[in-house]
């Protein structure tokens, strides 16, 4: 150990668990307490309100589009026979698969003790949740009569005279998504309430009362987190399957069915790793805005920015070889229905939306490859606006193409949205920045008492002397942000 | 575990209940500080009512005052279990008994499709069991705690690491615990009363 010097790759391999630059600016327990809670704290900035009223009318236009929608029928979104499905499973599939970084985020990369995570988490799963009430809306809305709703759940009731089918992928489907839902919402309170505590000790009047109560009367008493610690780490090891468990299923709705084009074995793993890939493309849109708006770019770092880059280029790159792989089994099932459908989806008429969700998913995360591109960030947040954009249009290309062209060329049609699809999707933008924008007012964005811990743990990384020494000296090098 | 502390409740708000001595709180500047006295208390002194408050969990600190693996994975795992079970009488019963329908010539109940609900549903109930098992173990929510009259209190939350000896304490003196805890470094020990 004496004689141990840093080499570049070192470097490289040590840096990416470096989870706070302490270069910048002072990170010991009361600075993280002061620079995270003081965002709640200050007097709402005028961006903020800004921000606030937009997201808050486009999120009043939604209601109005739904409200429209239930008073005149499903029929004004422009679904029907053939392509029966559209843009509102579209819209679901995406959203959900926007939640899935979160979970992600805050429970499997836990398990496998990536500590880099604790500054990012708490957004991620906020952003879980958010993400999971806009695709809720779809199904609920697309079955018509939402008055009836309740009918997908095995409620007793008087009206319906019997049970849900339960040998339907729809309806495990429900099962999943409310399973998912709740546990995240669990998940994310539970991780709350110790930051919650925190916010409450420095707050005093109605602020103190609300806060304490939300806390529940949190202390941080070591008994109190032992059984904290256990409950957050058997929470962690239920998520982790159930994440995986949400887009299988939901790969399950198409899979399960006997159409070309939705019929394959490989939906499940492919579903999830786009799942993956486009959760971590918002978290890095949502996450470059925010840490640059509240100052938080020591907490947050170039570090975590370039590890979900390179995050992004793996699942990117499962999913353009799934792509692949669904084309040569096309082929090589000599399936002709199958072969057609998509020899249809890249040279047919939505060929467009084909060759968008391609250079989107398979093509932009391959700049990652490089260094110098993946920590620049005005880059890295064009590619993952991009990436936002792919994985919509893979979830259309999945189901419009596949639906669009049925077995009989007289069943043929083409999709097209009517103004009340594009205003609807365009409202649930709306109705998640409120609710984020909220989040980021309210609530201590990033999970102080994990920080803290992360904090405490490195003063024990036992590294020799010359090495910390050394990092310190080439701190410029690992922390560099390509501009 | 009462949902409030009408007692306790009472005392904070009438000014001229009588005070009772509850235990004394200590202040340490670190986590590493916190433990070396931790330990000392439990190991060397023997004192049995100890608890710490700390603003992220310290770890080794359940070791150094003594304080027993959680069993909340006990309780998450029947809870579990019973959500799996849950769902298999759900689709069993609803679809093979109460209301068999024949749908595309497939089994009224087979596990193969049952499996989807009762993986969601044991994950449901597993997830209630954890969380509303661990704040039933901690006796939350619990708005009045004695240790919130300790000046430092808020510490707790932010930066501070507090150790907590309770009255009931077989070893325990008000005047001896106090100084002993400065003896071991405490940065500030006070009485609290309840």
């Amino acid at each position: 150990m004496e004689n141990l010097t840093l080499t570049k790759s070192d470097l490289d391999a040590i840096s990416p668990r470096m989870v706070l630059d302490k270069g910048t600016r002072p990170t010991g327990y009361r600075e993280v307490t002061e620079d995270v809670v003081s965002i709640v704290e200050v007097k709402t900035p005028a961006a903020w309100w800004v921000a606030f009223v937009v997201s808050f009318l486009v999120m009043c236009m939604l209601f109005g589009m739904l409200a429209y929608q239930v008073a005149t029928g499903v029929g004004v979104w422009g679904n029907n026979s053939p392509v029966g499905w559209a843009w509102d499973i579209t819209n679901f599939v995406f959203w959900i698969g926007i939640g899935h970084a979160g979970t992600l985020i805050s429970a499997i990369l836990f398990l496998f003790r990536q500590k880099w995570r604790t500054s990012i988490n708490r957004a991620a799963e906020a952003m879980t949740l958010f993400a999971v009430a806009c695709a809720g809306i779809y199904p609920v809305f697309h079955v018509g009569r939402i008055w009836r709703a309740y009918w997908l759940f095995p409620i007793p009731n008087t009206d319906l005279q019997m049970w849900q089918n339960f040998r339907s992928p729809l309806l495990w489907d429900v099962f999943a998504i409310s399973t998912y839902g709740t546990v995240s919402a669990l998940f994310w309170y539970v991780g709350l309430i110790p930051d919650l505590a925190t916010v409450r000790d420095r707050a005093t009047g109605l602020r103190a009362k609300i806060y304490g109560f939300l806390s529940l009367g949190w202390r941080g008493s070591a008994v109190h987190w032992n059984n904290y610690e256990m409950a957050y780490m058997l929470l962690a090891g239920l998520s982790t399957p159930l994440v995986l468990s949400v887009h299988t299923i939901v790969s399950f709705d198409f899979a399960v069915s006997v159409l070309p084009g939705w019929h394959t074995t490989i939906f499940p793993p492919y579903f999830v790793a786009g799942a993956v890939f486009s959760g971590f493309a918002m978290v890095m849109t949502l996450l470059v805005i925010f840490r640059k708006w509240f100052h938080l770019e020591h907490l947050v770092t170039i570090k975590h920015l370039e590890n979900m880059n390179k995050i992004m280029l793996v699942t990117g790159t499962v999913v353009g070889y799934a792509y692949g792989t669904e084309f040569f089994i096309a082929w090589y099932s000599g399936n002709p229905y199958e072969l057609f459908t998509f020899q249809n989806r890249a040279f047919g008429p939505y060929w467009w939306a084909y060759w968008s969700m391609i250079s989107c998913n398979v093509l932009s995360p391959q700049f990652f490859w490089s260094k110098s591109l993946r920590t620049n960030i005005p880059f890295m947040f064009v590619i993952s606006i991009f990436i936002n954009i792919g994985m919509w249009f893979e979830r259309f290309v999945i189901i419009v193409t596949s639906l669009h062209r049925d077995f009989l060329p007289s069943s043929w049609g083409y999709f097209r949205p009517t103004y009340v699809d594009i205003l609807t999707f365009v409202g649930t933008f709306g109705l998640f920045m409120t609710l984020f924008l909220l989040f980021v007012r309210f609530v201590p964005m990033i999970a102080i008492s994990e920080v803290k811990g992360v904090i405490a743990a490195d003063k024990h990384r036992n590294l020799p002397q010359h090495v910390e020494a050394e990092m310190a000296v080439k701190h410029n090098e690992i922390m560099k942000v390509v501009v | 575990m009462a949902l409030l502390d009408v007692q306790g409740l009472k005392t904070v708000l009438d000014p001229n209940a009588p005070k009772q001595l509850w235990g004394v709180v200590a202040e340490f500047e670190n986590e590493e500080a916190l433990l070396k006295a931790g330990r000392a208390m439990h190991h060397e002194h023997g004192y049995t009512k100890l608890d710490a408050m700390t603003p992220f969990p310290v770890h080794g600190i359940e070791a150094a005052l003594g304080i027993p693996r959680s069993i909340l994975g006990y309780i998450v795992i029947c809870i579990g279990l019973t959500g799996t079970i849950t769902a298999i009488l759900l689709q069993w019963w609803t679809g093979a008994v109460d209301y068999p329908l024949v749908i595309a010539g497939k089994p009224l109940f087979a596990f193969e499709f049952a499996m989807p609900i009762m993986f969601e549903l044991s994950v449901l109930f597993s997830a209630f069991a954890c969380v509303f098992g661990m704040l039933a173990l901690n006796g939350l929510p619990n708005l009045y705690h004695p240790t919130m009259h300790f000046s430092k209190f808020g510490r707790a939350t932010d930066d501070g690491f507090l150790l907590v000896v309770e009255k009931n304490d077989p070893k325990f003196s008000a005047v001896d615990t106090q100084q002993l805890l400065m003896n071991l470094g405490a940065s500030s020990a006070e009485i609290v009363e309840d």
